[in-house]
């Protein structure tokens, strides 16, 4: 795999940002970060912990399951979407106790559901525009 | 300072809303402004407005900025301070409170705030893109979310959590297009029928078209004053009596409730505490209708019903105009349209028209006070008002 080339902070750690959490995503890794101080799980990943204002914060890898919370078919979806409309988008809430918005790919003919597990993947960078950053999507558990 | 006026409007001022061909930001103000300036013949406007607090929620549709400075221009007030304030769709509602702000801070006597939005030369797609911009661009825009869907994942869950279902959502869409169609103002003066509704076409899942706001032009305007000094201009002022405004988290998916809008609550309550007023003394409100579960969640959050019941609550008839608490009497968003900037202080018109006896065909009998709920994103930014006839 090709090096990906991190924003590290001074003392060259990989820095909380949320195109490192893309970049994670370009090897396969749903990344969160665990502030040092308070114990809080921080999803997407902050340079400062929203609870305490402490930078001290270290990155953990995520399961990647979790249950649908909410979804909806979009049928009039922006410029860049046009192709895959209509598409399901939803709400995650991961076993880790935190949620992450995404597309949720069902097979044809097959419908989401309230409550359906789902597991995390991965599509791979956009070749132009910006920002050029792999998606993670989820689907359902059992097709994997 | 329980239930004191904290300001009062003098003037009001509202363009027509809808798609206005030919006509762009400055010129649809001007429309908005002349009425205000025409309704208040005591009130000389470049010599007492000392500030202007315009809401726009973006110049990037009309490639125009500075959009403060050039509506001081072409109102002929200059050299008068005047800035534009941004909250998404709580653009103006976020003017008013800063002018409100202004006059108790004891700088200036009298304001004009307003908002003002040009969106129907854009494209749908061009539209849809624009308006998602308030919500989470890396989390949310990124993975295709639209503002619809946005809304779509919050009925989703209250239809999943308390059995609402897609015929309460059309009944708030039939409700404000039945008031609408009184409005000479509204964008569609229309009434439709729950059928028609309910047959619309998908936007986003259970979202179908009729349950969406429009994409209007449009621009409001109110003259504000120290309320001492409001008989001066007028023998019928509105008084301001309370201000609340929240932030919430600017992504959907960080909210431990999904049925919920807890922003609204928030200012809400701090609205309330301040004027001193409850939900049952209220006698028209006008709520944030960009989405039809946006009123049912509306409803729960002011408290007008419990938690849950927003959907029973517009069945039983209550919230129309000659219901227990009228809501949305101009037509709401739904029916008047939505020219996001504008629409925090054309909710405010409303309500002074309703409370000075002026609304026509949509008054409700004897109003005395009033509240309006303004949202900027999917409740990322929330601000309420009270509004008081008498002092």
């Amino acid at each position: 795999m090709e090096e990906i080339a991190f924003l590290r902070d001074e003392r060259g750690e990989i820095y909380p940002t949320i195109e490192n959490f893309y970049k994670f995503c370009g090897m396969g890794k749903l990344m969160a970060v665990r502030c040092s101080r308070c114990g809080r799980l921080i999803l997407p990943p902050r340079p400062m912990c929203p609870e305490c204002y402490s930078t001290d914060l270290g990155w953990v890898q995520l399961s990647g399951r979790g249950r649908l919370e909410t979804y909806s078919e979009v049928y009039v979806p922006p410029k860049n979407f046009a192709s895959k409309s209509p598409y399901v988008i939803g709400i995650v809430r991961l076993v880790e106790g935190v949620a992450l918005p995404g597309q949720i790919v069902v097979d044809r003919g097959e419908k989401a559901e309230v409550g359906m597990e789902l597991s995390v993947d991965f599509e791979s960078a956009p070749a132009e525009g910006w920002p050029q950053w792999p998606r993670y999507f989820f689907r359902p558990v059992d097709r994997k | 300072m329980s239930g004191r006026a904290l300001a009062a409007i003098i003037s009001a001022g509202l363009s027509k809303f809808g798609k206005l061909e030919g006509l762009y930001s400055r010129e649809i103000f001007l429309s908005a402004a002349k009425e205000a300036f025409d309704r208040c013949p005591n009130l000389n406007p470049k010599k007492d407005i000392k500030s202007l607090f315009i809401g726009q929620m973006s110049e990037s549709s009309e490639h125009q900025g500075h959009t403060g400075a050039l509506i001081a221009d072409w109102l002929g007030l200059n050299p008068t301070p005047s800035v534009r304030l941004e909250s998404a769709c709580a653009s103006s509602g976020a003017a008013l409170r800063a002018g409100i702000q202004a006059i108790m801070s004891g700088l200036v006597e009298t304001v004009m705030v307003g908002g003002v939005e040009k969106l129907t030369h854009l494209s749908t797609s061009d539209a849809t893109e624009y308006l998602a911009l308030s919500s989470d661009n890396f989390l949310e825009q990124w993975h295709g979310f639209t503002f619809p869907a946005l809304f779509a994942l919050i009925a989703r869950a209250h239809m999943h959590k308390y059995k609402t279902r897609e015929e309460q959502l059309a009944a708030v869409a039939v409700k404000n297009h039945k008031n609408g169609s009184k409005n000479p103002k509204a964008h569609i003066q229309k009434e439709i029928t729950i059928e028609q509704a309910l047959n619309s076409r998908i936007i986003a899942s259970p979202l179908r078209l009729f349950d969406c706001s429009l994409i209007s032009d449009g621009a409001s305007c109110l003259i504000l004053t120290r309320p001492e000094l409001a008989k001066r201009y007028t023998d019928e002022p509105v008084y301001i009596v309370g201000t609340g405004q929240a932030s919430d988290t600017i992504g959907l998916y960080e909210r431990e409730d999904l049925t919920s809008l807890n922003s609204i609550a928030l200012a809400a309550r701090e609205a309330y505490r301040m004027a001193d007023v409850g939900p049952d003394d209220l006698d028209v409100v006008e709520v944030h209708d960009c989405f039809t579960i946006a009123e049912i969640v509306s409803y729960e959050m002011l408290g007008l019903c419990g938690k849950g019941e927003g959907g029973t609550f517009i069945e039983s008839g209550q919230t129309e105009i000659d219901g227990k608490i009228p809501v949305n009497t101009s037509g709401g968003l739904k029916s008047k349209g939505h020219p996001v900037g504008a629409t925090g202080t054309a909710q405010v018109y409303e309500i002074y028209l309703q409370l000075t006896g002026q609304a026509g065909k949509r008054q409700v009998e004897g109003a005395e006070i009033g509240l309006t709920q303004n949202l900027g994103g999917h409740g990322s930014t929330s601000i309420v008002h009270i509004f008081k006839r008498n002092i």
